[in-house]
Parts: structure tokens; C-alpha cells; sequence
């Protein structure tokens, strides 16, 4: 099988659910997910906030995140649900295992770099820019 | 010479760091280049959160609208991933598409 992909699931919950309500939503997509043979990673819920725009005639909501990891087909199972469900105001699902990789990836790469050459990730170039940039700003201002 | 380091610093730690790219216009009315530097890439930045509303918010004025690369400095790959961040915080509420 494939490396299991990586998503993080934001859905914001109408602002009239108090809190029981949210976290009985949240446990249900839980379940949901791992009915599919998803794994949740993480959940958390960010409380009420104010939404940058109306949604629904609504200004605020609850925010709940939840990083999943999985095939993908519990993805496309809670996003049947979660639009299915009038509580639910506004969800977004980013696949975010890639670009952690491409992430990685350039970590590591200036990690190789800077072994190989010690002397150039030293003081020096720091010290050598600052002056730079004040001859820089010197000559901008004439 | 002490304004000049005042200056800078201003840059840095401000609100108003965005002033930084912009061609600053002289007494003579010529345009005057600051040096642009992509922050992500000092930071070293390999991510851009969508979640990271604090950080977004310094690229989008009261208008709504993302600041432009020519403006900010960025470099081309950080602008890609700031811009598509700021969509998709749009897209959940969290950042205004626009304002007025």
C-alpha cells in the first residue's frame, strides 16, 4: 500500500451549538473517519471566533480542526457528511503530507549544505552584510 | 547615521514593514530603490500555514487585497505560498476576501 496521506479538516460549527453539541459532532466525525480506517492525528477545537465575513447570515463560529491520516476515502465520506449536516456552516480540507515532505526535503538539503562548508554558515557573513546594507541605506538617502 | 539604524529597525520589527520594497520618493522627485528582502527565505521559512492569520494579516492592507511580490519583496516561491495560504484562510473565514 501507499504511504497513508496527510490531511487537515477545518469545519466551522453554527454559533448557536453550545459546547456539548460540538464536541458530539466532533467525536461522530471521529468515527466516522475511523470507520473508514482513517486515523485522527489530532483535534482540537478553537473556541468561538469572529468569521471575516458572513456566512449564512452568521457572523461568528466554533472552529474545529482535525488532522487525519488516511487513504483519502474517509475524506470523501466526512465531506459527504459534514455537507449533508446544516450545522455545519463551512468546512476545508488541505492535503498537507507533500508539501511537509517538499519541507523536508529543504531542511535537509541546508542541514547538507551547511556541514560541507562550516566556515561559510559562520559570523562572517553576517557581520559582512550589516555593513553592506548600511552603505545601502547611506546612499538611498542621498 | 543613527537614523538610518533607527530606520532599519523599524522595518523589523513594525507594522509598517511593508513601507520597506516601496520606492521612496526623494526631494528631487526620483524614485529611490530600498533593498528587497524576502523575509520567508531569512526566516528560512519552508511552510506558510493557512492557520497563521497573524502572520497573513501583514500581507493584506484594509482594502483586502494581497500586497503584490514587486511591493513586499518576497521571492517568487514564498509569494506562491503566501498567496495560496491567504486563499485558503479566505475560504474558511478566517481573512476577508474583501473589506467595504
Amino acid at each position: 500500500m501507499q504511504t497513508p496521506r496527510q490531511y487537515e479538516v477545518v469545519f466551522i460549527v453554527d454559533p448557536g451549538a453550545d459546547d456539548d453539541e460540538v464536541n458530539r459532532l466532533t467525536e461522530n466525525h471521529k468515527q466516522i473517519v475511523t470507520d473508514q480506517g482513517g486515523v485522527i492525528t489530532k483535534a482540537e477545537s478553537w473556541g468561538k471566533r469572529q468569521l471575516a465575513y458572513e456566512i449564512l447570515h452568521k457572523t461568528e463560529g466554533t472552529f474545529v480542526l482535525m488532522e487525519i491520516e488516511g487513504s483519502g476515502s474517509e475524506i470523501a465520506e466526512l465531506e459527504r457528511r459534514m455537507r449533508v449536516n446544516d450545522r455545519i456552516i463551512r468546512y476545508l480540507t488541505v492535503r498537507v503530507d507533500e508539501d511537509r515532505r517538499r519541507a523536508e526535503k529543504f531542511k535537509a538539503r541546508r542541514t547538507r549544505k551547511a556541514a560541507k562548508r562550516p566556515s561559510s554558515r559562520g559570523g562572517a557573513p553576517r557581520g559582512a552584510s550589516v555593513p553592506e546594507f548600511a552603505a545601502a541605506d547611506e546612499n538611498d538617502e542621498r | 547615521m543613527s537614523s538610518n539604524y533607527e530606520d532599519r529597525n523599524r522595518g523589523y520589527n513594525g507594522d509598517e514593514d511593508m513601507d520597506r520594497g516601496r520606492p521612496m520618493q526623494s526631494r528631487g522627485g526620483r524614485r529611490m530603490h530600498r533593498r528587497r528582502i524576502c523575509r520567508f527565505c531569512i526566516e528560512k521559512a519552508d511552510l506558510i500555514d493557512f492557520k497563521d492569520v497573524r502572520l497573513l494579516q501583514n500581507y493584506l492592507p484594509e482594502r483586502g487585497k494581497i500586497i503584490p511580490r514587486r511591493i513586499t519583496g518576497n521571492c517568487a516561491t514564498h509569494q506562491r505560498m503566501l498567496a495560496e495560504a491567504i486563499k485558503r484562510a479566505r475560504n474558511i473565514a478566517l481573512l476577508p476576501y474583501s473589506t467595504d
